[in-house]
């Protein structure tokens, strides 16, 4: 097989595939730390889908009153609905600090105070005094446009630090020795067509999540979870894959996102009385609960006759009391995208809005160094070595049952930060490379010579319909034991029918027919695995709602799942403990209570 | 006057016609630039007849439509699909724009001509070449370069005023529709930075934050780099962001002179 195929083989200390933000952070943190490091993307880094985040990235900095970074811990443990590992949840809530005036240091025009410090605006979720205080004011905004202000300015320093970059590569597979260690990974130019063996000391996986498993999703075409199938496919497990985050204000009909921070500067949902729904279902915090309660408060209404529109099948998002100079000046993004989607004027008119999948909190299991784990002779710890993963491709877990809002774009910095630091003191630049067996990259060439030529009975996209309708009627909002047995026999379908698929482009520049196939292959694994996670857990917890196990069940439950998958899509299922421990004197663990806001 | 003609390898050739499925009531016709360097043939334009009561509003869920149903080699970039990635830049309708964002009720011509970038190498059918716009972005070191030390654990601070100099600037998105709009980008794009890359240029030269300001002008003060802007205006006219990379240059050039004491 190898002779049939020739293979540049490249040779680097770290690799980083994906240049988000999670993998620039972690790209020029490693070129400055003095590892020889190479970065790969199928796309031009501010193509990546950090660019869509629009509302703030979180961070205790106390600008605009009273905060503390242990605030910040509790509303994170909470919203995770205990799922979270306290641990990892206080080294990000901690370093969030640095690392948001680390961003304003490289340039991120983040929008100002008047004392001309960085501008904070209230998010979901997030209190003060351990949710006893009034809302916090503790997510950095720069106006309603922060991912794309942050991804740039991580391009910039990654061009600052001269990082090498490979754009528009594929990555195909990891590349695992007999030990299980990771020694690289193969990827395709699609440029040429021509592979790519990238070998390295260090392998990072910050390819993001697969909301594309979906048929409504905020997340971009791109969101494909690469990462999450080159694992699956390399035999490790995938955590809490079950949790699956419904953003609740998408556009109706597009997808497209608004910005939690639209209720942050005083935006309400509205159902068909005009009636403001969420006091009735979070008392204390309203429109701004978090993204979990707020999804199903709308399906709810939704379901209950109370939706708007000639179907009455959404909700209305009401900014028009606010002041079109606030709009203006907060808001001008999402006012935009309003107006090209929903054809609304949002300073006169509510924007029609629906939950519409947006987060991935499961992913590859790591600890709080970026270190990807798993489960092995017994001990739910044992690194995977030469293998890292950071950003919503990995689940470390900090977001547990249910992500709050603007800790997404802290988790990427942070953690991005987190692995350069950690491979700065565990690898030694330009260690020699172990010899690979001439048979290291036989099983992901044997996959794509299969799928290059494939040439059966469907097209990808069909395959690919096929399984975003599944997602989208079985592992939604609400779930019942009933429809996720059906949804585990479909998805399983449609795994299996991916057999017959059929790739019509036979070129080798920029097939984009073959790349959309591998990228189905990394979402039908994802979605089996979801679907599965998601009827083994007879409970209800953050994200995961089950009609028929209503309430969270900490004695059998208060466990990460663990999922693996072979390659006839056949799982198995193990846990690993929720760490109930934290690093320092700082702050105290917080015990399990019920979560109510 | 001069008449130029194509060489006969580039001349775009009649391709394939795609009807649209037996029974659609309401279509559209889609014109549609291709090439495969992986053949020998020349480019052609495939005209694709779209039925609109199952497809999207947007030119980018034709193009994903005509992709998924009709012709999967259809090949062009896209991503975030609500226009702030900048991937599915291309020619729709006689301008450059975002496919995402470019509403098909908007386009003029019956048939919707659909071509890459003007004047970038083409690598496939909508793709263009961008490797060199990419590193003329990087030749103007686009990040804060300051001399005094940053406050240790603390923002740099920035009045409102001063951040609101950004605005309309800090929100380009790369996605080169006003570059290869316009015509001295296309004689001169070896050399002449062209306005996206000058929008950025001035980003950082108007950040309060920035102090390296004079080192930039210098960069700049060159015949090709900035001169060769000679304020046509198709920039302006044609960012799928409402942004205004004539202003932008035009206050570079202002600051040029004032520097000079004119």
């Amino acid at each position: 097989m190898t002779a049939a195929y020739k293979i540049t083989e490249h040779k680097y200390d770290m690799v980083v595939v994906g240049a988000g933000g999670a993998g620039l952070r972690a790209t020029f943190g490693l070129a400055m730390k003095g590892l020889q490091t190479a970065c790969i993307s199928k796309v031009f880094p501010t193509r990546s889908h950090t660019v869509a985040a629009q509302g703030g990235i979180s961070a205790a900095l106390g600008n605009m009153g009273e905060d503390d970074w242990r605030y910040h811990f509790f509303d994170t443990v909470k919203g995770s609905d205990w799922l979270g590992d306290q641990d990892a949840i206080e080294y990000m809530c901690r370093e969030a600090i640095p690392a948001i005036i680390e961003l304003e240091h490289y340039g991120v025009p983040f929008s100002r105070t008047e004392e001309g410090k960085i501008y904070q605006r209230p998010f979901g979720g997030m209190t003060t005094k351990y949710g006893e205080g009034p809302p916090a004011q503790r997510t950095c905004a720069a106006a309603d446009r922060t991912g794309h202000a942050i991804l740039h300015t991580l391009y910039q320093q990654s061009l600052a630090h001269d990082a090498r970059f490979f754009i528009e590569y594929f990555a195909l597979d990891l590349i695992m020795d007999d030990e299980g260690a990771c020694r690289g990974v193969l990827a395709l130019d699609m440029s040429d067509g021509s592979l790519h063996l990238f070998r390295a000391q260090g392998t990072v996986l910050a390819t993001g999540g697969y909301g594309r498993a979906y048929f409504s999703a905020t997340s971009a075409h791109t969101c494909t979870g690469d990462g999450g199938g080159m694992a699956l496919r390399a035999g490790l497990p995938l955590q809490d894959m079950e949790f699956v985050q419904f953003h609740p204000t998408g556009i109706y009909g597009a997808g497209c996102l608004i910005t939690e921070g639209v209720r942050g500067e005083g935006g309400i949902l509205r159902n068909s009385n005009g009636e403001r729904f969420m006091e009735r279902y979070a008392p204390s915090v309203k429109d701004l609960a978090p993204r979990d309660m707020v999804s199903r408060s709308m399906t709810i209404e939704i379901r209950e006759g109370r939706g708007v529109g000639p179907k009455k099948d959404h909700i209305h998002l009401d900014l028009t009391h606010l002041d079109p100079a606030v709009i203006h000046e907060k808001l001008p993004g999402i006012s935009e995208t309003a107006k090209i989607f929903a054809g609304v004027d949002v300073t006169r008119q509510p924007i029609p809005v629906l939950p519409t999948v947006h987060y991935n909190m499961g992913g590859l299991q790591t600890n709080y160094h970026g270190e990807v784990v798993t489960l092995k002779n017994g001990d739910p710890n044992t690194v995977v070595p030469g293998l890292y993963s950071i950003g919503e491709a990995a689940c470390v877990s900090v977001h547990g049952a249910n992500r709050l809002g603007s800790n997404s774009l802290l988790d990427l910095v942070v953690f991005g930060r987190a692995v350069a630091n950690r491979c700065a003191e565990t690898i030694k630049p330009g260690a020699n490379h172990k010899s690979l067996p001439a048979s290291a990259c036989d099983q992901a060439l044997a996959n794509l010579d299969k799928l290059r030529n494939a040439d059966g009975g469907t097209p990808t996209a069909e395959i690919r319909d096929n399984m975003q309708q599944v997602m989208q009627r079985d592992a939604a909002v609400f779930r019942t034991g009933e429809t996720l047995k059906q949804g585990v026999a479909s998805i399983t379908n449609a795994f299996k029918s991916f057999e017959d698929v059929r790739v019509s482009d036979r070129s080798l520049i920029w097939n984009s027919d073959l790349i959309e196939t591998l990228e189905l292959q990394n979402l039908l694994g994802q979605a089996v695995v979801t679907m599965v996670s998601a009827e083994n857990r007879t409970e209800s917890r953050g994200a995961h709602a089950r009609e028929d196990y209503k309430t969270r069940n900490d004695a059998e439950w208060m466990k990460h799942t663990l999922c693996w998958m072979d390659g006839e899509g056949k799982t198995a299922i193990d846990y690993r403990p929720v760490h109930l421990n934290v690093l320092s004197t700082d702050v105290d663990v917080i015990p399990p209570k019920e979560r109510k806001y | 006057m001069a008449e130029f003609t194509l060489p006969k390898n580039s001349k775009v050739q009649k391709g394939k016609h795609f009807p649209a499925p037996a029974g659609a009531k309401n279509t559209r016709s889609f014109k549609i630039y291709r090439w495969n360097p992986d053949d020998s043939a020349n480019p052609r334009t495939d005209t694709y007849d779209v039925d609109m009561d199952s497809c999207g509003p947007m030119v980018l869920d034709a193009l994903i439509k005509i992709k998924n149903e009709v012709d999967p080699t259809l090949t062009f970039r896209r991503s975030c699909r609500e226009g702030i990635c900048g991937s599915c830049a291309m020619n729709i309708d006689g301008s450059n724009t975002l496919a995402c964002t470019k509403a098909i009720g908007d386009c003029g011509k019956t048939e919707v001509p659909i071509y890459p970038l003007p004047h970038m190498p083409v690598v496939k059918d909508l793709v263009p070449d961008l490797t060199h716009f990419y590193a003329q972005y990087a030749s103007i070191k686009p990040w804060l370069r300051t001399q005094s030390a940053a406050p240790a654990t603390t923002e740099r601070l920035q009045s409102k005023e001063d951040r609101a100099k950004l605005d309309g600037l800090y929100e380009c998105i790369l996605c080169a529709c006003c570059s290869t709009s316009c015509p001295s980008y296309w004689w001169n794009g070896d050399r002449y930075l062209g306005p996206a890359v000058l929008l950025q240029a001035y980003r950082w030269i108007i950040d309060s934050r920035d102090e390296d300001t004079g080192a930039r002008l210098d960069d700049l003060e060159d015949p090709f780099k900035l001169y060769r802007c000679h304020t046509i205006m198709n920039c302006t006219r044609t960012c799928p962001k409402g942004l205004n990379p004539a202003k932008a240059i035009g206050e570079i050039k202002k600051l040029m002179l004032q520097r000079r004491g004119a």
